[in-house]
C-alpha cells in the first residue's frame, strides 16, 4: 500500500512540475482539488494547468473522474445537491469557487458542450440566440443574426441549416446537432470551451467532422475535452492528462504521452491492457 | 327482501355443490388425486360453477325485469275505463294499487272496487312472482349440481373448464365500461330525441332565453315554457373562466416551484396538502361557498357601493377554482418533471438562471403537457354541479358581469329533475338534452386533453 | 474578474461585431436577471401559500361552525302525567295511550312556572320555547312505564332550536323584534327560567343517534349515515369484483388489438365524466327501465359503483403492471396455467395497490352527491333505513338538505355533519396511505 502510496506521489509531484508548464500561458490553474459525491471521494488532489488556446484531452477508463472534473471547471457540479469540492481552480488568476465569483458570469465565460446532443425544442436560430438573448448581449435584431450567422459558421453548420433557421433544432441529424449545441455555445463568445465526450454518441463521418471543427476553434478558443477514445485525443489535443481511479496520474504533451508514457499504469491504459 | 333469501339458499347451494364435487372427484379417482386431471378444488368449482352461474343469471334477470313484468300484467287486468287512462293519471292509479296491495295508505279518499280488486291481484302476483322464483332457482340450482356431478371423472378436464368460464367471466366484466358508455349514450341520446320532438333543436341551442315553467294542465301545451340554452351555457363559460382564473396561475406556479425549486421536505408537505383540496367533497365546497364566500363579497361589495349578488358568478367561480387547483399542479407538476434533465444541463451550461431556463427552455417544452391538463381543470370545472347548485343562482341570465347571479347547464339539471314530475314533460326531457350537451363537450375536451398528454408523453419516453 | 482577452468574433465582413469584452456585458445585466428570479421564486411560494391557506380557512371555518351543534340546551320540567289527559276512558291499553294527548301535560309543566302569563298568544309563545320533542319524550316513557301515570316526574327535554340558539348567543338581543326569530318576552322568559336553573347544556346525542327532522333540534345523521353505509356496501361489492376481474383480463389476457384499445379508450374517458351524468344514466335506466325502487341504496349503489369502476381498474393494472415479468416467468415455468399464475402469485403481490386504489375510489364515492339527487335519494326520510333495499338518504345529500333550510340551528348541524364525513374520508385517505407504506414493495 506505501509503496503504491510513494510511486503516486513520484508521479503526482512529476505530473505537478509537467502541468505548471509555462511555456504558453495558463488559462485554468487547478491546484488540490477534491470532489466528494456525499461520503465518497471521486477525485484526490488533482493539479492539472490548462493552458490557453490550446485543445487538453482527458483520458481514463469508466469512472476515473475525469467528467467530474470537467464539470467542476464551469462549477456544473452545483447542480448536484451532494457534490462538494474542494480546493482551488483559478480562471485567470480568480478562484472560481470563490463567493464573490457569479457562477451565472462564470459560465458565459466557460462554455459546455454535452455527451448527447441536447438542442432546446426550439428553432435552429432560437437554439443558437438562446444564449446571447438571456445574457443581454446584443439589442438589435440584425447585431442577433449577425452572432448567430457566425457562431453557425464557426461550427461548420452555416451551409447546412442557412435556408431553415426557423426549422425545429430537434429535427437534425445526430451529428448536426451536436455541432448545433457547438455554435450554442459557441454563440456566447466564451473564453473557455468543456466537452464531455463529444463524439460518443456520433457516426464516424460526424465524428470527422467535429474533430475537424475542435482544431479550428482552438484558434479563439481554450478547450477542454473528455474523451474516451484515445486515438480522437491524440488526433485533436495538444497536452493530454491521464485519470486513474480518481487521481491524476501523468500530464505530458500528447505526442509524448503516447509514445513514451512515464507511468506504468498510463503505459496499460494506453496499450490496451486495460480500460 | 326475498331477494336476499333466494340469495342466501343459491350461496349455501353452491358451497354444498363445490364440496360434493370435491368429494365425488376423489372417490372416482380411486382416493388419490393423482389420476385426476386437475385438482379436486377444481371438480368442486366445476359444480359450483353450474350450480351457481344459470341460476344468477336467472336472478339478476327476474329482479331487472320483474317490476316491468308485473305493472304490463296489472294493467292488463284493469278494466278498460281505468287502463286507458292518460299516462299521469295511469301512473297514480299504479301507485295507489301498489300501495294499497302492501297495506299503506293512498291517495284516494274512497276506494272503489275495482281498485280494491287489482290490490289483490297485485299481491296475489307479487307473492306467486317470488314463489316461482324461489322455485326456478332451486331447480337450476340442483339441476346443475345432478348434471355437473354426473359429468365427473378422472379425464374430466375440470381445469380448463373453470378457466375458459373464468375467462369468460373477465371478458365480460371488462365490456361493462363500454356497456357504460353505451348506456350513457343510449339513454342521453334517446331521451333527447324525445325532448326534441317538443322543442326544436335550433330554438335549444340558440336560443336565447331560459325559463322552463311549462303549464301543468295537459290542454296547455308547451308554448309557455322556453328553452333556449345560451343563458345556460354562458352562466358555465363564465363561471369556469372565473375558476380557470384562480386554478390557472396558482397551480402552474405551485407545481413549477415544487418541481424546481422546492427542497423535498417541502415538497413531500405540499403536494399531499394539494391532494387533500382534491379529495374534499365538492358538496362542502358548495357550503363554504354559500356560507362564507359569497355573504363576504356582497358585504364587501356594499362597502365599496358595488351591488354584488349573495349568489354571485365571482363566489361560485373563486371557489370551484379552489377546488381544481389541485388537478392544475399535479399534472403540471408530472409534465415539467418528465423534461429531461439534459435540456436543464443544456440551457445551465449556457450560464441562464433557474428562472431563465424555466421560462425560456423548459415550460414551452413541457407546453403541450400543460395545456393537456389546462383542458381537463376546465372540463372538470364545466361538469361541476354541487358548488354552482348551492352558491349559484337559479334564474338565467346572460350576463358577462361576475358580480351578478347566474345559472349554469348542471344547476338546471338537478333543478329539473329534483322533485316530482312526470317523466315526459318537456321539464325532465330538457334534463337530459342537457345532459346530452354536457357530456359531449366535457367527451370532445377530455379525449383532446388525454390525446396531448399522451402524445407528449411518448415523445419523451 | 480581470477582463480576458477577448476572442475575435468578426462578422461576415470582416469588422468586430462588438467592442466590449463579453464578460463586462454579461455582468451588467445581472442584477436584473436575478431581481427576475427572486420574483419569479416569490410568485411560486405566493401559489403555493395561497392554496394551503385556503384550505386552512375552509377547515377553520367549518370547524367553528360546528363546535356548537355538539351542545343542545335542554330544561328539567316537572311533568305531571295527568290521568285525565292521557287516559281518560281508564283502559290503559297501549294503543289508547299511543293516542293520548301528551301536549297537554307539557303545557300545564311550562304554564306552571309562569302563572303570569295568562293572555292567549303569549301562552302559545311560551310553549314555542320548548322543543316539540318533549311530548315525544314523555309518550315514550309512558308507553314503556304506564305506571307514570298519575304521577309527577321531572323530564329532561330540549328547548326548541331558536332558544338554543339564543343560549349559543348567535342571537342578536339588539336587533328590533321583526328581525328576529325570537320575541322580546320569550328572552325575558329565558332569563327568569336561567335564573330557576332549570337550564342545562348538555352533550347533542341526538345529532349522532337521531334521523333527519324538521326541527333541528331533534335532527340527526344517524340516518344518513346508515343509508351511506349500505349505498357504500352495494358500491363496494358491485365495483370491487367486476373492476378488478376487468383489470387482470385487460392487463394479463387481452390480445392488443382494436377492441381492447377501445376499451381502454372508454376506461380513462369514464374516468373523466362528470358525475351527474352518470345520475342521468341511473335515472333513466335504473329507475325508469327497470323500475328499480327510488331513493333506495341499492340504486345509488348501482350507480356509484359505475362512476367507480374506472378507478379501480386502472389503479388495478397499475398495480399489476409494477409485478415484474420475472415472478410470473418462474410461475408458469413450473407448470402453472396463465390463470393460477394470476390468482397464485401475481394477484396477492398487487392486492396492497389494488386495494389502496378502491379505498381511495371508496372515498371518492362516498362524498358524491350529485348523482345521487338524480335518483331520487333526496326525498326527506326520517326513519332509520334496514337494509339496502329501503328508501334512504346518504350523509353529503343530508348536508345539501341542510344547507338549504333557513333554521340558523342548521348551520352548526350542518357543519358538523360535514366534519363527521370529513373524519370518515380522513380516516379512509390515511388508512389507504398506511396499506401503501406498509405493504408496498420496491422490485
Amino acid at each position: 500500500m506505501t509503496q503504491t502510496h510513494a510511486s503516486l506521489d513520484t508521479v503526482r509531484s512529476q505530473a505537478v512540475s509537467h502541468a505548471r508548464s509555462t511555456s504558453t500561458s495558463v488559462k485554468i490553474a487547478s491546484t488540490g482539488v477534491n470532489v466528494f459525491y456525499g461520503a465518497k471521494q471521486a477525485l484526490f488532489g488533482v493539479d492539472l494547468d490548462i493552458n490557453a488556446n490550446e485543445v487538453t484531452a482527458l483520458i481514463g477508463p469508466s469512472g476515473c473522474g475525469k467528467s467530474t472534473f470537467l464539470r467542476s471547471l464551469n462549477r456544473m457540479n452545483d447542480t448536484i445537491d451532494i457534490c462538494r469540492v474542494e480546493g482551488e481552480i483559478l480562471l485567470d488568476g480568480t478562484n472560481i469557487y470563490d463567493k464573490s465569483v457569479d457562477v451565472v458570469h462564470l459560465r458565459a465565460r466557460v462554455g459546455m458542450v454535452f455527451q448527447k446532443p441536447n438542442p432546446f425544442p426550439k428553432s435552429i436560430f432560437d437554439n443558437v440566440a438562446y444564449g446571447p438573448r438571456i445574457h443581454g448581449m446584443t439589442n438589435s435584431r440584425s447585431e442577433l443574426e449577425g452572432i448567430v450567422q457566425t457562431a453557425l459558421e464557426k461550427a461548420g453548420l452555416w451551409n447546412e441549416v442557412k435556408d431553415r433557421l426557423d426549422q425545429p433544432g430537434t429535427g437534425l441529424s445526430g451529428g448536426q446537432q451536436q455541432r448545433l449545441c457547438i455554435a450554442r455555445a459557441v454563440a456566447v463568445s466564451p473564453e473557455v470551451i468543456l466537452m464531455d465526450e463529444p463524439c460518443s454518441a456520433l457516426d464516424p463521418i460526424a465524428t470527422a467532422k467535429v474533430e475537424e471543427l475542435i482544431d479550428e476553434l482552438r484558434e479563439n478558443f481554450t478547450i477542454v475535452i473528455v474523451t474516451h477514445s484515445m486515438q480522437q485525443a491524440a488526433r485533436v489535443s495538444q497536452r493530454t492528462a491521464f485519470f486513474h481511479l480518481g487521481y491524476l496520474v501523468e500530464v505530458d504533451d500528447t505526442e509524448q504521452m503516447f509514445t513514451n508514457p512515464k507511468d506504468e499504469r498510463t503505459q496499460g491504459y494506453i496499450t490496451g491492457r486495460f480500460g | 327482501m326475498s331477494y336476499s333469501l333466494v340469495l342466501g339458499v343459491l350461496a349455501f347451494l353452491t358451497v354444498i355443490g363445490y364440496m360434493l364435487g370435491r368429494s365425488r372427484s376423489l372417490t372416482v379417482a380411486g382416493g388419490r388425486s393423482n389420476n385426476l386431471h386437475s385438482l379436486p378444488s377444481y371438480y368442486g368449482m366445476y359444480i359450483g360453477m353450474y350450480c351457481l352461474i344459470p341460476a344468477f343469471v336467472l336472478l339478476l334477470a327476474w329482479a331487472a325485469l320483474e317490476t316491468s313484468v308485473m305493472d304490463a300484467m296489472l294493467i292488463a287486468s284493469l278494466p278498460a275505463d281505468k287502463a286507458g287512462l292518460p299516462q299521469a293519471e295511469l301512473s297514480l292509479l299504479m301507485n295507489d294499487v301498489k300501495n294499497l296491495s302492501r297495506g299503506d295508505s293512498t291517495s284516494r279518499a274512497v276506494i272503489e272496487a275495482d281498485i280494491k280488486e287489482a290490490a289483490a291481484y297485485y299481491a296475489h302476483l307479487t307473492q306467486s312472482s317470488k314463489m316461482l322464483l324461489a322455485a326456478l332457482v332451486a331447480v337450476l340450482a340442483t339441476g346443475g349440481i345432478v348434471i355437473a356431478r354426473a359429468r365427473i371423472n378422472p379425464s374430466l378436464r375440470a381445469r380448463n373448464s373453470v378457466e375458459r368460464t373464468a375467462m369468460i367471466l373477465m371478458i365480460i366484466c371488462s365490456t361493462i365500461a363500454i356497456l357504460t358508455t353505451l348506456g350513457i349514450i343510449l339513454s342521453l341520446v334517446f331521451e333527447s330525441l324525445r325532448f326534441f320532438q317538443m322543442v326544436h333543436p335550433l330554438d335549444f341551442l340558440f336560443g336565447l332565453e331560459w325559463s322552463p315553467q311549462t303549464a301543468l294542465r295537459k290542454d296547455q301545451v308547451g308554448a309557455t315554457g322556453l328553452f333556449g340554452a345560451i343563458p345556460l351555457l354562458a352562466g358555465t363559460m363564465l363561471i369556469s373562466f372565473i375558476a380557470m382564473c384562480v386554478a390557472a396561475p396558482v397551480g402552474l406556479m405551485a407545481a413549477i416551484y415544487m418541481a424546481e425549486y422546492a427542497p423535498p421536505k417541502v415538497r413531500n408537505f405540499v403536494k399531499p396538502l394539494l391532494e387533500i383540496l382534491a379529495g374534499i367533497p365538492t358538496v362542502v365546497y358548495g357550503f363554504f361557498a354559500a356560507l362564507t364566500v359569497a355573504p363576504y363579497f356582497r358585504d364587501w361589495g356594499l362597502d365599496l357601493g358595488l351591488t354584488i349578488s349573495s349568489e354571485s358568478a365571482l363566489a361560485a367561480g373563486i371557489v370551484m377554482g379552489i377546488m381544481i387547483i389541485p388537478f392544475v399542479s399535479s399534472l403540471s407538476d408530472d409534465v415539467i418533471t418528465a423534461v429531461p434533465q439534459s435540456l436543464r444541463e443544456g440551457s445551465f451550461g449556457l450560464g441562464a438562471t433557474k428562472s431563465e431556463t424555466i421560462k425560456q427552455v423548459i415550460l414551452p417544452a413541457a407546453l403541450p403537457g400543460i395545456v393537456g391538463s389546462l383542458l381537463l381543470a376546465v372540463s372538470r370545472a364545466i361538469g361541476e354541479t354541487m358548488i354552482v347548485v348551492m352558491a349559484a343562482g337559479l334564474a338565467a341570465n346572460l350576463t358577462a358581469n361576475p358580480f351578478e347571479a347566474v345559472t349554469t347547464v348542471t344547476v338546471q339539471i338537478v333543478t329539473l329533475l329534483v322533485g316530482d314530475q312526470e317523466f315526459d314533460s318537456a321539464k325532465t326531457l330538457a334534463a337530459f338534452a342537457l345532459g346530452l350537451v354536457l357530456f359531449c363537450v366535457t367527451l370532445v375536451l377530455n379525449i383532446i386533453a388525454l390525446t396531448i398528454v399522451n402524445k407528449y408523453r411518448e415523445e419523451y419516453d | 474578474m480581470t477582463d480576458a482577452a477577448t476572442p475575435s468574433m468578426n462578422g461576415p465582413d470582416g469588422r468586430r461585431l462588438r467592442t466590449e469584452s463579453s464578460g463586462e456585458l454579461v455582468k451588467r445585466g445581472l442584477r436584473r436577471r436575478y431581481a427576475a428570479e427572486r420574483r419569479f421564486q416569490a410568485y411560486g411560494i405566493a401559489a403555493i401559500l395561497f392554496a394551503v391557506c385556503m384550505l386552512g380557512l375552509l377547515f377553520t371555518t367549518i370547524i367553528s361552525k360546528a363546535y356548537p351543534a355538539f351542545t343542545q340546551t335542554m330544561i328539567e320540567l316537572e311533568v305531571t302525567v295527568s290521568p285525565q289527559d292521557i287516559d281518560p276512558n281508564r283502559t290503559a291499553t297501549r294503543d289508547e295511550l299511543s293516542r293520548a294527548d301528551y301536549r297537554a301535560p307539557v303545557r300545564e309543566a311550562i304554564f306552571e312556572l309562569f302563572p303570569d302569563v295568562t293572555e292567549r298568544r303569549a301562552k302559545r309563545d311560551l310553549f314555542d320555547m320548548i322543543s316539540p320533542g318533549a311530548v315525544f319524550i314523555v309518550r315514550e316513557a309512558v308507553l314503556n312505564d304506564p305506571s307514570l301515570i298519575g304521577q309527577r316526574r321531572t323530564f329532561v327535554v330540549p328547548m326548541s332550536d331558536d332558544i338554543d340558539q339564543l343560549n349559543k348567543g348567535q342571537i342578536d338581543p339588539k336587533l328590533p323584534q321583526s328581525e328576529r326569530r325570537v320575541k322580546d318576552l320569550q328572552i325575558e322568559w329565558f332569563k327568569r327560567l336561567q335564573g330557576r336553573g332549570i337550564v342545562k347544556t348538555q352533550f347533542n346525542t341526538t345529532l349522532f343517534s337521531a334521523g333527519d327532522s324538521r326541527e333541528p333540534e331533534l335532527a340527526g345523521i344517524w340516518g344518513a349515515a346508515v343509508g351511506s353505509f349500505f349505498t357504500m356496501l352495494v358500491t363496494l361489492v358491485i365495483s370491487f369484483p367486476i373492476g378488478v376481474l376487468a383489470a387482470v383480463y385487460l392487463e394479463e389476457f387481452a390480445p392488443v388489438n382494436r377492441l381492447t384499445q377501445a376499451i381502454e379508450v372508454n376506461i380513462n374517458n369514464l374516468a373523466a365524466v362528470p358525475s351527474i351524468v352518470f345520475g342521468l344514466l341511473g335515472l333513466a335506466v335504473f329507475i325508469n327501465f327497470f323500475g328499480m325502487p327510488r331513493s333506495a341504496p341499492v340504486v345509488g349503489g348501482l350507480v356509484l359503483a359505475l362512476m367507480t369502476l374506472p378507478t379501480i381498474i386502472i389503479a388495478a393494472r397499475s398495480a399489476l403492471k409494477s409485478v415484474p415479468p420475472s415472478i410470473r416467468e418462474a410461475a408458469a415455468g413450473l407448470g402453472a396455467s396463465p390463470l393460477q399464475v394470476i390468482v397464485h402469485h401475481v394477484l396477492p403481490l398487487a392486492m396492497p395497490g389494488i386495494l389502496t386504489g378502491t379505498i381511495i375510489g371508496m372515498a371518492q364515492a362516498l362524498g358524491e352527491t350529485a348523482p345521487l339527487l338524480m335518483i331520487g335519494m333526496v326525498a326527506f326520510i326520517v326513519d332509520i333505513p334496514g337494509g339496502p333495499l329501503d328508501p334512504a338518504t346518504v350523509l353529503p345529500v343530508q348536508i345539501y338538505l341542510w344547507a338549504d333550510s333557513p333554521e340558523r340551528a342548521f348551520v352548526e348541524r350542518t357543519s358538523a355533519a360535514i366534519m363527521v364525513l370529513l373524519s370518515f374520508l380522513v380516516i379512509m385517505n390515511v388508512g389507504a396511505v398506511l396499506l401503501r407504506k406498509r405493504f408496498e414493495r420496491k422490485w
